[in-house]
C-alpha cells in the first residue's frame, strides 16, 4: 500500500471540507425532500443565448480563443461595465475572459498576495475566499457583519481588523449568503478606511444584477480614488442563468490584469469557446432576461421573507443575490440543530448559517431560487416545524 | 398583463396574503383589487386543471374546425353563440387561417362526440365544414405540465 498522505500537499490537506455540501448529501438519501439549499438559478440560460452556442459549434468554431478571451467579448463586457455601472475598462489590457469567476477570484489572490500577506474577508460569506487565500499563502482575517447592521460591512470593523500586514480587502456585495448589499455611502466610508491604509480590493460583484427594491449595485470601483485600487470580478452564471457554461471576467488596473492573464495563460490557457460565444449574444441582447428573472426573483424573495417573519423566525430585509438568512435563535436551536431536525422531521434542507464563517451561527441560509409554487410548500413545512418547536410537541 | 393577474393566471390558490407580500401591497388592496376584476369582468373565473388521465370516469376532448358563412349583420357572432350553447362545448375561438371557428369538445366517448358533430354541430345554418381531431393526450395545459417527464425535476447538483 503506498502512504498517498506523504506526497499530498500540507496546505490543501487542512483545507476544511465546505459546509454546505452535508445537509444536501442527507437530503440526498430521503425521499420527498425539498431543498431550500442551491445556490444557482432556477431558469434556463435563455434560448437566444443557448442558440449562439450551438450555432458556434455547428459552424465547427471548436478552437482556444486567444488567451484574454475574444476581443468581441471583451469589447462587450467594457461596454456593459460603462452602460451598467459608469465604469471604464480598456477591453485591450484591463479585462481578462475566466473560468468562471471562481477563476478570477484565485487568480486575483494569487497575483497580490504574498506569503504572510493579510487579507480582510468580511463573514458570512461564500466559502471560497479563505481557502483560496491560504493557498495563496495569505492569512485571512475575517471579520464579523452583524445582523443589526443588515449584513454590511462597517468601516469601523474594517478599521479595527487592519495591522500593518493587511495588504487587501475581498469585498463580496451582493452577498451569498445573507443577501445583503452595500449602498453608496456605505462603500464611500469603506473607501476612506482602504485608501487610508493603503489596500488594494478584490470586488466580488458576480451577484450584481440581483438587487432590489429600487437599488442598483454600486461597483466600489466608483468610489472616488477606488478605480486604481479595485479588481472586479464578476461573470454570467447568475445574471444571465448561465452557471453551467463556466464564464467569469476580471476588470482592473492594467498591470494587475497583465499579471493574472499571466497565470491564467500557464494554468488554463483560455475559458470555454463556445461559452464565450454565447455570452456575447448575453451581453448585447439579454437586458430584458436579465430584467425578467430580477422580477420573478423578487416576488419570490418577498414571499420568503415575510413567510419568515410571519412563522416569527425575524429575517432582515434582504437586498440583493437570491438568498434569505433569517435568524433561528428564538428556537433555542444552533444552526447545525436546526437544519438536521428540519429534515428529519419535515422533509426540507437548508444550509446552516455557521458554513459560511463563525459568524453565521444562530442563522440559516435559504434560496429562493425555486418555483413559487415549490417555495410555498417549503414554506408551509417550516412553518409548522416553528410551531411544533415553540410548541414544545418535540422537544 | 398587470402582476396580480399574472401570479392568479399561473396559480389561483395563492391566498390574499401571499400576493400581496409578493407584490409589496396591503392586503387590503390586493383584496379590493380581485373584487374590482371581478366585478368589471376581467377575471371570469377560477378552474382546476385535471389531468384525465388520473381519474376514473375519464373524458375524451376534440378540436373541431368549422368553416362558416358570416351572416350579412352579425358575421360569425351568431354562429359562435349558437355553437356556445352546447353544454358539450368547452371553448369557442374565432381563427384566422383556413378555417373559421375552432372549439373544444368534450364527451364521454369518441362515438359521443361524433354525434355530437354530425347531429348538432354540421346541421347549424350557416356551417359549410366541419373537422374532427381527438386529443390523444395533453402534455401541457395552460402552462401547467401533465406529464410525469415534466420540467418540475430539478436538476441542478449542488457543488459547494
Amino acid at each position: 500500500m503506498i502512504d498517498y498522505d506523504k506526497y499530498l500537499n500540507g496546505a490543501v490537506k487542512s483545507l476544511a471540507p465546505s459546509g454546505i455540501r452535508k445537509f444536501f448529501d442527507i437530503a440526498n438519501e430521503m425521499d420527498n425532500v425539498i431543498s431550500l439549499s442551491i445556490g444557482e438559478p432556477d431558469f434556463q440560460t435563455p434560448w437566444h443565448i443557448r442558440d449562439e452556442g450551438i450555432r458556434s459549434l455547428e459552424k465547427g468554431r471548436t478552437w482556444y480563443s486567444p488567451n484574454r478571451g475574444f476581443s468581441d467579448l471583451l469589447k462587450e463586457i467594457s461596454n456593459y461595465y460603462e452602460r451598467r455601472f459608469s465604469l471604464t475598462y480598456n477591453p485591450q489590457d484591463q479585462t481578462l475572459v475566466t473560468v468562471g469567476g471562481s477563476e478570477a477570484i484565485d487568480l486575483a489572490f494569487r497575483t497580490l498576495v504574498d506569503e504572510g500577506d493579510e487579507v480582510i474577508i468580511p463573514q458570512p460569506a461564500f466559502v471560497c475566499y479563505n481557502p483560496l487565500c491560504v493557498m495563496a499563502g495569505g492569512v485571512p482575517v475575517n471579520i464579523n457583519t452583524k445582523n443589526e447592521d443588515n449584513f454590511r460591512l462597517k468601516a469601523a470593523d474594517l478599521e479595527a481588523a487592519i495591522t500593518p500586514k493587511s495588504k487587501m480587502l475581498v469585498l463580496p456585495f451582493p452577498n451569498n449568503p445573507t443577501g445583503a448589499i452595500m449602498e453608496h455611502r456605505d462603500l464611500e466610508e469603506i473607501a476612506e478606511v482602504v485608501k487610508r491604509h493603503d489596500l488594494i480590493v478584490l470586488s466580488d460583484e458576480i451577484y450584481s444584477e440581483l438587487t432590489y427594491g429600487g437599488r442598483n449595485h454600486v461597483s466600489i470601483a466608483s468610489i472616488d480614488g477606488m478605480y486604481e485600487r479595485t479588481v472586479v470580478i464578476n461573470g454570467f452564471s447568475k445574471s444571465y442563468a448561465m452557471t453551467g457554461w463556466r464564464l467569469g471576467y476580471a476588470l482592473g488596473p492594467a498591470p494587475i490584469i497583465s499579471q493574472m492573464t499571466k497565470l491564467h495563460q500557464y494554468g488554463i490557457m483560455c475559458a470555454p469557446t463556445t461559452a464565450q460565444y454565447a455570452a456575447i449574444e448575453a451581453l448585447r441582447n439579454g437586458d430584458r432576461d436579465v430584467n425578467h428573472m430580477r422580477d420573478e426573483y423578487d416576488m419570490r424573495r418577498r414571499l420568503v421573507v415575510d413567510g419568515f417573519n410571519d412563522m416569527g423566525l425575524s429575517c432582515f430585509e434582504p437586498l440583493g443575490a437570491f438568498y434569505v438568512f433569517p435568524c433561528i435563535k428564538s428556537t433555542g436551536l444552533s444552526s447545525e440543530e436546526f437544519c438536521t431536525r428540519l429534515i428529519m422531521d419535515k422533509q426540507v434542507a437548508v444550509v446552516p448559517g455557521n458554513a459560511f464563517g463563525k459568524c453565521g451561527e444562530g442563522f440559516v441560509r435559504v434560496s429562493y431560487s425555486y418555483s413559487l409554487k415549490h417555495l410555498k410548500v417549503a414554506l408551509a413545512r417550516i412553518k409548522e416545524f416553528a410551531e411544533e418547536l415553540r410548541n414544545g410537541s418535540k422537544a | 398583463m398587470d402582476k396580480l393577474l399574472k401570479l392568479l393566471s399561473e396559480n389561483a390558490h395563492f391566498s390574499t396574503a401571499e400576493l400581496a407580500a409578493m407584490l409589496g401591497k396591503p392586503e387590503e388592496f390586493v383584496k379590493n383589487q380581485i373584487c374590482e376584476y371581478e366585478k368589471n369582468g376581467v377575471i371570469k373565473g377560477y378552474q382546476a386543471i385535471i389531468n384525465s388521465e388520473n381519474i376514473e370516469d375519464s373524458f375524451v376532448e376534440a378540436l373541431i374546425e368549422l368553416k362558416v358563412t358570416p351572416k350579412k349583420e352579425t358575421g360569425f357572432d351568431d354562429i359562435a353563440e349558437m355553437c356556445m350553447a352546447f353544454e358539450e362545448v368547452e371553448s369557442v375561438y374565432l381563427m384566422a387561417g383556413v378555417y373559421d371557428l375552432a372549439l373544444i369538445v368534450r364527451g364521454q366517448t369518441m362515438q359521443e362526440i361524433a354525434m355530437f358533430v354530425a347531429k348538432k354541430l354540421s346541421t347549424i345554418e350557416g356551417v359549410l365544414s366541419t373537422g374532427t381531431h381527438f386529443i390523444m393526450r395533453r402534455y401541457k395545459d395552460r402552462g401547467i405540465c401533465l406529464t410525469d417527464f415534466d420540467a418540475d425535476k430539478d436538476e441542478r447538483s449542488l457543488i459547494l
